[in-house]
């Protein structure tokens, strides 16, 4: 690891102080992705600036009709909520799904959206369930929030705060490991919304999570595993590597859907 | 220079390391406490894993700075002078160790499974070592240690 300065901010106004004054400067939370990209050398940051004690980044709240989650709440909080357990239980689920247990208690779901990784669960859930995210600037809608590999509609120096998930009528999602790593090869979310609108998330398949709109409109005709199954998802532009073709990763895809859509409750 | 204070199996240690140290440095080189090992670059082998505030976590995987504040046990922190854990024993008559290099993470992330789940089943058992890999054993007798001393109820 390169040279750096730990700092630990006192407050969300200090740490967006130093990353304004520190362009090389990067936010610390569960550092269960950055710390091994600074291990490896394959980044570097004059200041790590860790937002893990601040108050104002914790939290997990019925507000409403949503469930509203701290940027700073790890995976394994989030999989153990009796609150998201009961309202969502298909976000419940998938924070159980990620990684494994030691990386569960310290990485957050604040890092794990703001890294954006093509192959990370969360995104999906983000996108699926229409939530919005709210940093120390503004407030971003799912749709609008993850824009490209690695890239989400973040500014320098922004803070994600919180995440506000609408409780919906029902939710699932459903995983194909990529063996090695535990990340998504393929990862599907389905949720039917409070207003009956139905919105199909894929994570890994792709260079970025997208919304699986063919999907989506067979399963608002007729909301069965079998419509699900019957869509189908094209090849082009989706992932290839070792672990799977992209042809391979494009047959997953309603093949996932159709098994959330019969887990979703 | 980084101030690290910490509890390390249940001692204080007042510290400065560079920033940049992770806490595996800090606790086999700082400390002198080899228990630990490191087994990759990457976060996923599982053989640097200890306890932060009782949650099994990688120590690789976290800079010493992180910690500071925080309790830790290693596995030198187990044993209860010359009588092992009942997971350290459990892991010796079950032969759950070959070469033993994964053992250390091993057993820390099976003493917190069993503080989460008392009484996991042999699945759930092989779903919390999704973390920890072992070259040697083929993981049975490792998964067979753990039942047993669940079955024992002697796991926290
Ligand atoms: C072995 C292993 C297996 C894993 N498996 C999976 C998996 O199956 N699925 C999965 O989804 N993930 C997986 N991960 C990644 C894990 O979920 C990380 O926790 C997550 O990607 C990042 O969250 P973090 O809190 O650790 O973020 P950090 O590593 O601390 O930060 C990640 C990035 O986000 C930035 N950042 C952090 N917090 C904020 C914030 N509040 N606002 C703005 N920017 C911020 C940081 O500056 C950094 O650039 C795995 C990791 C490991 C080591
Ligand atoms: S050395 Fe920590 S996970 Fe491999
Ligand atoms: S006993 Fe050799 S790696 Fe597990």
């Amino acid at each position: 690891m390169y040279q750096t300065t730990y700092v630990r901010a006192s407050s969300l106004a200090e740490a967006a102080n130093l990353l304004r004054d520190n362009p090389d400067a990067k936010l610390i939370s569960g550092g269960q992705t950055l710390v091994p990209t600074l291990r490896q050398r394959l980044a570097r940051a004059s200041h790590l600036v860790d937002i893990v004690h601040l108050a104002e980044l914790r939290g997990l709240t019925l507000e409403g009709d949503r469930v509203v989650i701290g940027a700073t709440t790890t995976h394994a909080e989030l999989a153990a909520s009796d609150l998201v357990r009961q309202r969502i239980p298909g976000l419940a689920h998938l924070a159980g799904l990620i990684g494994d247990p030691p990386v569960r208690h310290l990485g957050t779901i604040g890092g794990s959206i703001a890294n954006n990784d093509p192959a990370a669960d969360y995104p999906a859930a983000v996108l699926a369930l229409n939530a919005a995210v709210h940093t120390s600037r503004r407030t971003i809608g799912a749709d609008d929030f993850f824009t490209g590999l690695f890239e989400t509609a973040l500014d320098p120096g922004e803070i994600v705060v919180r995440v506000s998930f609408p409780i919906p009528r029902r939710s699932a999602y459903e995983k194909f490991h990529q063996s090695a790593s535990r990340f998504a090869l393929v990862g599907v979310f389905v949720a039917v919304l409070a207003d009956g609108s139905i919105r199909v998330a894929v994570t890994g398949a792709g260079p970025c999570v997208f919304r699986a709109t063919s999907i989506e409109s067979a399963l608002a005709r007729s909301f069965t595993a079998e419509a699900a199954e019957s869509a189908a998802i094209s090849a082009d532009g989706l992932n290839s590597d070792i672990h799977g073709s992209a042809e391979f990763r494009a047959h997953l895809v309603p093949v996932l859907a159709a098994r959330a859509v019969a887990q979703a409750r | 220079m980084a101030q690290i204070n910490v509890k390390v199996n249940g001692r204080a240690v007042s510290k400065q390391v560079e920033d940049r140290t992770l806490l595996v440095e800090f606790l086999r080189e700082t400390l002198g406490l080899t228990g630990t090992h490191v087994g990759c670059d990457t976060g996923q082998c599982g053989a640097c894993v200890v306890h932060l505030d009782g949650r099994a976590v990688k120590s690789c995987t976290m800079i010493a700075a992180q910690a500071s504040g925080s309790e830790i046990t290693t596995i030198e922190g187990l044993a209860k002078g010359d009588e092992l854990h009942p997971m350290q024993a459990a892991f010796h008559r079950h032969h759950a160790l070959q070469c033993g290099f994964c053992t250390p993470g091993m057993i820390m992330t099976a003493v917190d499974l069993l503080r989460r789940i008392p009484h996991p089943d042999e699945a759930t058992i092989r779903a919390n070592l999704d973390g920890n890999l072992c070259r040697c054993t083929g993981y049975h007798n490792i998964v067979k240690a753990i039942a047993a001393v669940a079955e024992s109820g002697a796991g926290v």
